[in-house]
C-alpha cells in the first residue's frame, strides 16, 4: 500500500435538484478506502440524494438532476462505461426492507448468480457467509428455500443487508439500516460492520447521532442540503465541532 | 481536507473476522491499484453487450406496433382521401340523416351510423360497467381460494365465445323475450344489441378491473382496517380511488370492445339505417354497415370509397377514446 492512498470517492462541487427544488448544494468530501463515512442529519439534509448520486441511482428518480463531479476509483462516474460494473461494486441497503419475491437463499444468491457463479458449492458458502455477517443465519437455515417477502420487517431488512454483501462491493450505501431492526440485533450487525472495514469502505447514513459515534471513522453533518461539517468523529462528539449547529443537532436541540 | 489520520480512534475490531478462506467473490479488486480498477469500470463485458441487444430487440418490437399501425392508417386513408378531400361534403357526411349510398342521388349522411353506434355503446356500457365491477369487486376483495379461481375461469370462458354466437343469442334469444317483456314489435334493437354487447364487453372489463384491484397493495388494506374501516369502507375509500386509473382504463377498454365490435351488432340490432329515439328502435353502427356493404360496393366506387372514410371515422374515434383514457390516467398520477 502507498502511503496516503486516494480517496476511493472524491465529491466535487455535487449540487442535485429535483425540478426546481434543491436538495444539496456545493457539496466536496472525500471518502477514504477501508474507513466507515457516517453521515449525519435531520430529515430533508439530502443525505439520501447523495447516496444516489454515488451510484448513479439518479436514473430512476425523473426529475433529479446532478451537477458536478463524482469520482469513484479515480473514475467519473458520469463517465463510467459500464454503468453495472459500477453499481455491482456499490452495494446499497436501502432504510425500508426490499424482499425480493424470491427463496431467501435466492436473494443472497441472485448477485453471485449474475456474475456467472453457478458451483452449488461456492453459492451455499457465500450465501452462508453473507447471513452470518447479517446475523440472520440463525434464524433462517432450516427455511432457505422459504420466500424471503415473507419474513418479518426486521429479518427482511438483514436480508437485504446480505444481499447486498454478497456482491461482495468495494463501497458499501447504508442508508439508516438499523430503522426496522430491533437494537440488540443491530448491535450484532454493527460489530460485522466494523469487522468488514478491513475489507470495504461503508457510507453509514443514520438517524441515531449515537450509532454514528460507535461506528464512524469520520462523520459530516448534513442540513438543508449543505455539508455543514466533516470531522474525526471522536473530535466531532467530544466538543469539537466547529459550528455552532452541529452542537445543536448533536445535542438534540433541534431536528 | 483533515490529513489527520484516526484509524485508532475506534478500536480494533472485537475479535477476528470468523475463519474463511480466500473469499471466493466475483472480482477480488480491492487490493488493486486504482488503474485496474479504472480499466474494469470501463470494460465492457458480456452482460454489458446482452443488455445492449436486448435493448434494440425490445426496442423493434415497440417501433413494430408503431408501424403496424402507421401502415394501417395509411392504407385506410389511402383508399378513401381522394373522395374524402375533393368530393365529398363534410357537412353532408357528419350530420346529414340519410344514408343512401345505393340510390341516385346517392346519399352520404353518416349520422344514423354515429348515432347508432354511440346508442348501442352507451346501452353496453350502462349494463356492462355495473356488471363488471360488481363481478371485479367480488372476486378481488371478497372471493377467496378456490371459488375466486373458478369464478376467474368462468369470467375469461364468457371472454372466449364467438361474437357470431352471442349474434345468435341476440337474434334467437332476446329478442323474442324483449317482445315479450317489453310488448314491442320489433325485437332486434337497440337495447338488444347493447345487452348482447354489454355482455360481451362485460369480462374483459372485469378482467382488467380486477387486476387494477389487485394491484393495489394489501398493506394499504391492512392500515385501513386498522382503523376499524368496514370492509366496504375499505374498499369505496382506499381501494377503488387507488385503483382508479385501472378502473377507468378497463372501461375505456370495454367501450373500444363495444365501439368496434361488427357481427353480433349486425345480427342483434335490425340495422336499420336511421337514427333511433328510443332504446327499442332498431339501428345499425359504422362496423356493422362496413361490413354489410363493402362486399357489394364496387372496388374503387364513390360508395367503396366513402366506406373508407367511415373506417377513417372509425380510427378517429378509437384514436379519441385512448387519449382520453391516457388523459384520464396522467391526469390522475400528477395529481398523485
Amino acid at each position: 500500500m502507498v502511503t496516503e492512498p486516494p480517496p476511493l470517492v472524491s465529491v466535487r462541487g455535487l449540487s442535485i435538484h429535483y425540478g426546481d427544488k434543491v436538495a444539496l448544494q456545493g457539496v466536496d468530501l472525500d471518502i477514504k478506502t477501508n474507513e466507515i463515512f457516517g453521515i449525519i442529519g435531520p430529515a430533508n439534509a439530502g443525505k439520501t440524494s447523495f447516496l444516489r448520486a454515488l451510484n448513479r441511482m439518479d436514473e430512476f428518480v425523473p426529475g433529479m438532476q446532478v451537477l458536478g463531479d463524482i469520482t469513484f476509483a479515480g473514475r467519473d462516474v458520469r463517465t463510467v462505461r459500464n454503468l453495472y460494473a459500477l453499481r455491482k461494486r456499490i452495494g446499497v441497503v436501502f432504510p425500508l426492507p426490499v424482499g425480493l419475491p424470491l427463496s431467501i437463499y435466492d436473494n443472497v444468491a441472485l448477485s453471485p448468480r449474475l456474475s456467472g457463479i453457478t458451483k452449488h458449492a461456492q453459492l451455499d458458502e457465500i450465501v452462508e457467509r453473507c447471513l452470518r455477517r447479517a446475523a440472520l443465519w440463525d434464524e433462517v437455515k432450516d427455511r432457505l428455500k422459504g420466500l424471503g417477502s415473507l419474513l418479518s420487517g426486521g429479518q427482511q431488512q438483514r436480508l437485504t443487508i446480505a444481499r447486498a454483501l454478497s456482491q461482495d462491493p468495494e463501497l458499501l450505501l447504508l442508508d439508516e439500516f438499523s430503522i426496522a431492526v430491533d437494537p440488540v440485533t443491530t448491535m450484532r450487525i454493527e460489530e460485522v460492520l466494523k469487522e468488514l472495514r478491513q475489507e470495504l469502505t461503508i457510507v453509514l447514513v443514520t438517524n441515531l447521532v449515537q450509532q454514528a459515534r460507535r461506528l464512524a471513522d469520520r462523520t459530516s453533518f448534513f442540513l438543508g442540503g449543505l455539508c455543514v461539517e466533516i470531522a474525526p468523529t471522536e473530535a466531532l462528539f467530544s466538543g469539537g465541532a466547529r459550528e455552532q449547529s452541529t452542537v445543536d443537532y448533536l445535542e438534540g436541540r433541534f431536528g | 481536507m483533515t490529513s489527520d489520520p484516526n484509524k485508532d480512534s475506534a478500536g480494533p475490531p472485537p475479535k477476528p473476522a470468523s475463519p474463511q478462506p480466500a473469499s471466493p467473490g466475483p472480482l477480488p479488486l480491492r487490493h488493486a491499484g486504482h488503474h485496474e480498477w479504472a480499466t474494469a469500470l470501463d470494460h465492457r463485458d458480456r452482460t454489458w453487450w446482452f443488455d445492449c441487444i436486448a435493448r434494440l430487440a425490445v426496442l423493434g418490437g415497440g417501433l413494430s406496433a408503431i408501424l403496424f399501425i402507421g401502415a394501417i392508417f395509411v392504407f385506410i386513408a389511402s383508399q378513401g382521401i381522394d373522395f374524402a378531400l375533393h368530393h365529398l361534403n363534410w357537412l353532408d357526411f357528419l350530420f346529414g340523416k340519410r344514408w343512401e349510398p345505393t340510390v341516385e342521388p346517392p346519399e352520404y349522411g353518416a349520422l344514423p351510423l354515429i348515432m347508432g353506434t354511440c346508442w348501442i355503446t352507451g346501452v353496453a356500457m350502462i349494463i356492462a360497467v355495473p356488471l363488471a365491477f360488481g363481478a371485479a369487486i367480488y372476486i378481488g376483495e371478497f372471493a377467496r381460494g378456490r371459488q375466486r379461481e373458478w369464478l376467474k375461469i368462468l369470467i375469461e370462458l364468457l371472454a372466449a365465445i364467438p361474437s357470431v354466437v352471442w349474434g345468435v343469442i341476440g337474434l334467437q334469444v332476446m329478442k323474442p323475450i324483449i317482445q315479450h317483456v317489453f310488448g314491442v314489435q320489433v325485437g332486434l334493437n337497440v337495447l338488444n344489441a347493447g345487452i348482447i354487447l354489454g355482455l360481451m364487453a362485460a369480462p374483459i372489463i372485469t378482467t382488467i378491473a380486477e387486476d387494477a384491484l389487485k394491484a393495489v397493495p394489501e398493506t394499504y388494506r391492512e392500515a385501513a382496517e386498522a382503523l376499524g374501516a368496514s370492509r366496504w369502507q375499505v374498499i369505496w375509500k382506499v381501494v377503488l380511488p387507488h385503483a382508479r386509473p385501472g378502473l377507468s382504463a378497463a372501461v375505456l377498454l370495454g367501450i373500444g370492445r363495444a365501439f368496434g365490435e361488427t357481427i353480433a351488432v349486425l345480427m342483434a340490432s335490425g340495422h336499420r339505417l336511421m337514427i333511433p329515439e328510443s332504446v327499442f328502435d332498431s339501428a345499425a353502427t359504422i362496423t356493422a354497415t362496413i361490413a354489410a356493404e363493402l362486399g357489394e360496393a364496387a372496388h374503387g366506387s364513390e360508395h367503396y370509397q366513402v366506406l373508407f372514410v367511415l373506417g377513417l371515422l372509425l380510427f378517429g374515434i378509437t384514436f379519441g377514446i385512448n387519449l382520453t383514457a391516457d388523459w384520464i390516467v396522467r391526469g390522475r398520477r400528477s395529481r398523485a
